[in-house]
């Protein structure tokens, strides 16, 4: 059974009496270790999906089924610990508090999963580590570059070992270079069997994962499983999978 | 998230806006500090007059005094017998529930007192049994009490109060050593009286605290060989009662000055064309055994003296609850007013905190998106915030328990009363409690502002 599942989600905002679809009847699976790009124009449905994946919100219609459970009907409380313990989040904006060093950063998430102070900061430090920034430890955000932020922000991500990584255009804001570094930690964390989920417009960015999802008008224009795309390199157009 | 983990977010969130905090913490340090400061000046007044309460005896003590025949009995007047020692004796026959009985008698006119060479006139001067001590709290420092024997025989003796002996023979602040007149000749109107005992000097907590430090420095100077009996002393006239209104119950017991009722009576009185022919008594002081009954023996005393004055009202019975109601009423009265004043403060503060915590959740929106999107629920988030703001209170109400030290000390020194400010550890829990409660509830509204924040559109927020 695959990790996530879609099934008909569709997603409905409602503007000035106007119905706006910005997820129209989605269904899709994501495997386990799977490293996939959702990939779409602004304006394409998009990042709504990445909230609905990242169950930052619920869908208007039609389920989702994540390890297992069934996530569409969960009440808020339940959503926050889904993010708290099966998903890292990595944004384009970095996000991390401007108040706190980079080890509070990390702690963050430990700290609303109720693990107590020694452990927490063990495993941030591993977790920076991992992203080898084990010597800015006392630093703020502010005093790191872009690249640096953003590896702190994968490091929180990591630490609370979540099913699934959930990066927004992770490169965005980053130059050419720092990206490349930032998607080869990323291809490293998938390689070590995570579950990696790119959002991103810039079909470059999607090159580099096996799996491409894209996403036009609010439906699945094409997904390249990557499974088989691991197996054979020809491109496999379906339609949403069953 | 745990509380503690709220309570170092908190305390770091106030320090990383020290000034705002501070600002915020002064409506609350002010609230507290005048809540505080009213209930200790609350507590002395209610403390100066339960001393000047005890003084005058209890509230055990009934006081019958004579009153004029009501309108209505008007035509009865000449059967009216006033009270007199039958009255006393009836009493202690025919009410169980009286303890002791204790007759006053007073002359018409103020006596003058002269010794030494100088004379003066008081009010207070009775014939009495000497049971009257236990009624009035008075005690006998220096020589002896009179007894039944000094009243039989009708002895001119008297025992007198520490003013008496400071009018006629000297303070003590100004005669060194105290003088203690006993045995030296007083005479009441033109009557000599042996002095034969002296109460003991009556006054407040605070006098006696006061007069204790002058002694010691006085002392001081001495030890120190400075001019000493020769400094011109300071003039100091005034007599008490309009230095301080507390302090009057106790200068009117030093006034005392007490003969054996049957002196009083045969040298006093009896020869004086002004008097009655009848022991009439000013007053009498009636002691009741257990104030539990105090309504039965009211009722007993009542009816026995109507059965003796043949119905005729013309006794009036005073009863120390009254002064004691009256005291708890207008202590309760201040209490409540200065409270409720003092608590407007505090609640002022308190919305001063929640103005500075919705200010800085506008501000937090994005921090508090991301706290959201990495796990924290919207319960912790209220958490979060309540804390912050509970925080805030609390270290306000801190501040506020040691600027309320400072305030009453300023209140005192600068506008000094005979009943200094007391700061209570109850009011001090009280106001410390009650910045709590102002805390949680200015945190309610931004914490559930906040709580209830969507995670994108905060994440969105610029």
């Amino acid at each position: 059974m695959a990790l996530l599942e879609l099934r008909n989600v569709s997603k409905i905002y409602h503007l000035g009496g106007e119905e706006i679809r910005a997820l129209d009847d989605v269904s899709l699976d994501i495997d386990r270790g799977q490293f996939v790009s959702i990939i779409g124009p602004s304006g394409s449905g998009k990042s709504t999906l990445m909230h609905i994946l990242g169950c930052l919100d619920s869908p208007s219609k039609g389920s989702v089924v994540l390890d297992g459970n069934e996530i569409g009907s969960s009440s808020q409380r339940e959503l926050a610990r889904i993010r708290n313990r099966t998903i890292g989040f990595v944004f384009q904006f970095f996000n991390l508090l401007p108040k706190l060093n980079v080890v509070q950063n990390v702690e963050l998430p430990m700290i609303y999963a109720g693990i107590g102070g020694r452990q927490r900061r063990e495993r941030a430090l591993q977790a920076l580590e991992l992203v080898e920034l084990g010597h800015r430890l006392k630093n703020r955000p502010s005093q790191l570059s872009g690249g640096q932020q953003q590896r702190v922000a994968i490091a929180r991500a990591l630490v609370n070992d979540p099913k699934i990584i959930l990066a927004d255009e992770p490169t965005g804001n980053l130059d050419t270079h720092t990206g490349e570094l930032i998607l080869a930690l990323f291809r490293r964390l998938s390689q070590e069997g995570r579950t990696v989920i790119l959002v991103t417009h810039n079909p470059e960015i999607a090159a580099v994962t096996p799996g491409k999802i894209e996403i036009r008008n609010g439906k699945v224009a094409t997904n390249l499983d990557a499974k088989l795309a691991g197996l054979d390199r020809t491109p496999k157009v379906s339609a949403a999978a069953h | 998230m745990s509380f503690y983990n709220a309570i170092i977010v908190g305390l770091k969130e106030i320090w990383a806006h020290k000034f705002r905090s501070a600002l915020t913490m002064l409506g609350i340090i002010l609230g507290v500090s005048s809540l505080v400061a009213m209930s200790a000046m609350v507590q002395g007044l209610e403390n100066g007059l339960r001393e000047s309460l005890v003084a005058v005896g209890g509230l055990q003590k009934i006081r019958i005094e004579a009153q004029p025949v009501p309108v209505e009995q008007r035509h009865l007047r000449d059967f009216a017998p006033g009270i007199t020692l039958s009255d006393v004796y009836a009493i202690q026959q025919s009410c169980p529930d009286i303890g002791a009985v204790s007759p006053d008698m007073r002359m018409e006119r103020n006596p003058t007192l002269s010794a030494n060479g100088r004379t003066y006139r008081t009010w207070m001067t009775s014939g009495i049994w000497p049971i009257q001590l236990e009624l009035m709290e008075h005690h006998v420092q220096y020589g002896r009490m009179f007894n039944s024997l000094d009243d039989e025989l009708a002895r001119n003796v008297c025992v007198i109060g520490t003013e008496v002996r400071n009018e006629l023979f000297g303070k003590p602040s100004d005669t060194e050593p105290e003088i203690i007149p006993i045995g030296k000749t007083m005479s009441i109107n033109g009557v000599p009286f042996t002095i034969i005992g002296m109460f003991e000097h009556y006054e407040s907590e605070i006098d006696r605290r006061k007069r204790e430090v002058d002694t010691a420095e006085k002392a001081a100077a001495i030890a120190q060989g400075g001019p000493t009996t020769n400094t011109p002393v300071k003039v100091n006239r005034r007599r008490g009662y309009n230095r301080r209104n507390g302090g009057f119950a106790f200068w009117i017991k030093n006034n005392t000055v007490y003969m054996p009722l049957n002196t009083m009576w045969l040298k006093l009185k009896a020869g004086n064309t002004n008097s009655s022919s009848a022991p009439v008594l000013a007053s009498l002081e009636v002691k009741i055994k257990d104030i539990s009954n105090f309504e039965r023996a009211l009722t007993q005393l009542r009816n026995v003296m109507l059965v003796r004055h043949r119905g005729i009202e013309d006794f009036n019975m005073r009863t120390q609850e009254e002064w004691a109601e009256q005291i708890q009423r207008s202590v309760k009265n201040a209490r409540m007013s200065g409270g409720f004043i003092a608590a407007i403060g505090l609640f002022v503060g308190g919305i001063g905190i929640m103005n500075i915590m919705l200010a800085s959740i506008s501000e937090r929106v994005r921090e508090i998106g991301i706290r959201k999107a990495v796990g924290a629920a919207g319960l912790d988030i209220f958490t979060q915030i309540i804390v912050e703001s509970l925080v805030i209170a609390l270290l306000g109400g801190a501040l506020g328990l040691v600027f309320s030290q400072v305030v009453v000390w300023g209140i005192s020194y600068a506008t000094p009363t005979d009943n200094p400010p007391i700061i209570t550890f109850g009011a001090m829990a009280f106001a410390f409690a009650f910045s709590a409660v102002v805390g949680i509830f200015a945190g309610l509204i931004p914490a559930l502002k906040a709580s209830r924040m969507h995670v994108i559109q905060a994440l969105r927020y610029d």
